[in-house]
């Protein structure tokens, strides 16, 4: 008995340290390229010409680095254009998707059936695909160059009807029902009584709409030629690109830049974010 | 729904239909989702299906109909099945490691109770980042002579790589820094399908006789994944099929490393080929139905048995 007990403690350390000896490994592999882009950021030239793998900088040139990325591009312009973007896409997708989805969820209108196959099939088509008439319209009205060019096919997120669809349905009828009774009318009660008992889901939807849009470079790349309205993913190809005589601690300063805001949120609310993305991942 | 009711002369009830209260609000809440719907999903999915068979180039003076031309053109154009290639060959490659990697980590990640939060940030940190930046880091540590990579190459004895510009190293890299993208979001779906699993299901299988890890996995944690692992396996095959950000930073396209999206931006947005263009998208996009109809009808089979 003695031996059996040592056997299996000896085979749970074993587990132990079989599974962070995995897990280290692979987070060194997620981790490595943001270590690596932090510590070129602040290194000299001629030592990142050097090719070495020293860690630590010998002198520290963050200050002339970082300075040199505001200069050679716009990134706080890029940044301002990513959130107006990004609130813009947001505000519009909630007002849209939530009574739509609280229709689909209690309400019965006709044409309801139809409209639900609608989303459920609108959920299987990306951006890439409506992207061309939705482009050569926008041309022919002259909207090109534009936030609103930017923003107006995700006006409308199946994505959230569908989310919201789902947290809707399980809000009680007896509620509603009194509600009704009380002679409280629809629109009242949708934005009173359901949409503050859904905040969860909306809050989960929101992160999960904002870490699209602001990392989506398709779309503006098709519809933005001019840079003051670049978002920061067109921006940063832009900036790579014009990016000359390889001064790379230029260029991962810059992605320091681009890559903070969101990776900040991301440390500041993880429990949030992560939740967002479980949320919107399994119904 | 509601029923008027009125007293016809004949003494029957009449009973007109009407919507009601309730029909009114649900049409009037589902207004601006429905004309959102006709005027960016459904008027340019015509549309895009009208262009395919077309010869429209932007500039151009007439338009000819081409019926399924622009298809066998696009079956006969080296560069088209060069990105089809690509394309799938990236699948392939990051459609496995992603489901395979994303459960493996989300398995080790579970059982961890005061690191679990360190290895959910540091898996997940690479999912929050901007792609395009990112991008532009790997190129920097996959650089043949300035990167890191290729200094541990070189220190531990083997020759300087080319990731970027050689051949049959580019979907390969680009696979690499996918699946980079990606572990952590199917880690994240797959923790939350490990907590709904019912603590007593492993109880029950510890009776019958199923007690060590590898057991306790094909009993019980496999078969109760098995709606989660289709759904990581649907957005994963969808994200790969995707593949733009990466190439669009690292190759433009270059040395053979054309993906589909890409062809369909080049072709549309940058010679204007618009018919031509169209008719790559309605492919894409038969492509994306066709993976997610076939992978939920091939798990689905295996949820049940």
């Amino acid at each position: 008995m003695e031996a059996a007990r040592i056997s299996l403690s000896s085979g749970r350390w074993f587990r132990f340290v079989g599974a962070h000896a995995v897990l280290l490994i692979g987070a060194a592999f997620m981790l490595l390229p943001f270590l690596w882009m932090l510590l070129t950021a602040i290194r000299a030239p001629d030592e990142i010409l050097t090719g070495g793998l020293n860690p630590i900088p010998r002198s520290f040139h963050a200050v002339e680095n970082f300075t040199a990325a505001m200069q050679q591009a716009p990134l706080l312009r890029f940044m301002v254009n990513g959130v107006i973007i990004c609130a813009g896409i947001l505000v519009i997708q909630l007002l849209v998707a939530i009574p739509a989805a609280y229709a689909l969820a209690k309400l019965r209108f006709p044409g309801r059936g139809l409209l639900f196959a609608a989303v459920i099939g609108g959920l299987c088509i990306p951006i890439q695909v409506p992207a061309l008439p939705i482009y050569l319209a926008l041309a022919e009205f002259g909207l090109l160059d534009s936030y609103f060019a930017m923003m107006v096919p995700f006006f409308l997120s199946v994505f959230a009807i569908f989310l919201f669809r789902q947290t809707f349905r399980g809000f009680p009828d007896e509620i509603l029902q009194a509600a009704r009774v009380d002679g409280l009318g629809e629109f009242e009660i949708l934005w009173r009584i359901v949409v503050p008992s859904a905040l969860p889901a909306i809050a989960a939807f929101s992160i999960f709409s904002i870490v699209a849009h602001w990392n989506d470079l398709y779309w503006p790349m098709i519809v933005i030629q001019r840079m003051d309205y670049a978002p920061p993913p067109l921006g940063m190809l832009f900036f790579a690109n014009s990016e000359t005589g390889a001064s790379y601690g230029v260029l991962m300063a810059g992605a320091t830049i681009i890559t903070a805001p969101l990776v900040l949120v991301f440390l500041l609310a993880r429990r949030r974010f992560v939740q967002g993305i479980t949320m919107t991942g399994i119904k | 729904m509601t029923a008027l009711s009125l007293g016809a002369p004949d003494g029957r009830l009449l009973r007109l239909a009407w919507p009601g209260r309730d029909g009114i609000a649900g049409a009037l809440f589902v207004l601006p989702a429905t004309l959102l719907l006709l005027a960016i999903i459904l008027a340019p999915l015509l549309c895009l299906l009208v262009l395919s068979l077309t010869d429209y180039e932007i500039g151009a003076l007439q338009i000819r109909w081409l019926g399924l031309g622009n298809f066998e053109k696009a079956l006969s154009d080296p560069v088209f099945r060069r990105a089809m290639g690509n394309t799938l060959f990236y699948v392939a490659l990051v459609l496995p490691g992603g489901v395979l990697l994303g459960l493996l980590v989300a398995l080790l990640v579970h059982g961890r109770t005061r690191s679990r939060a360190f290895y959910e940030v540091a898996y997940f940190l690479p999912v929050t980042a901007t792609l395009i930046a990112m991008a532009a880091v790997w190129q920097f540590l996959l650089h043949p002579k300035l990167g890191p990579v290729n200094g541990l190459l070189r220190a531990v004895g083997f020759p300087e790589t080319a990731f970027i510009s050689e051949p049959s190293l580019l979907i390969p890299t680009l696979a690499v820094i996918g699946l980079w993208n990606l572990i952590g979001f199917n880690m994240i779906l797959f923790l939350a399908g490990l907590t709904a699993i019912p603590r007593d299901l492993y109880d029950a299988a510890e009776i019958d006789g199923a007690g060590g890890p590898i057991d306790r996995f094909l009993t019980v944690t496999w078969p109760q994944l098995a709606p989660t692992t289709m759904f990581v396996a649907v957005t994963t095959s969808i994200t790969a099929f995707k593949v733009f950000d990466t190439v669009a930073v690292l190759t433009r396209g270059r040395d053979g490393s054309e993906v589909l999206l890409y062809a369909i931006y080049l072709e549309g947005f940058q010679y204007f080929k618009i018919g031509y263009s169209a008719a790559l998208t309605v492919i894409f996009l038969a492509f994306m139905l066709a993976f997610s109809v076939f992978q939920a009808f091939q798990l689905d089979r295996r949820v049940h048995y």
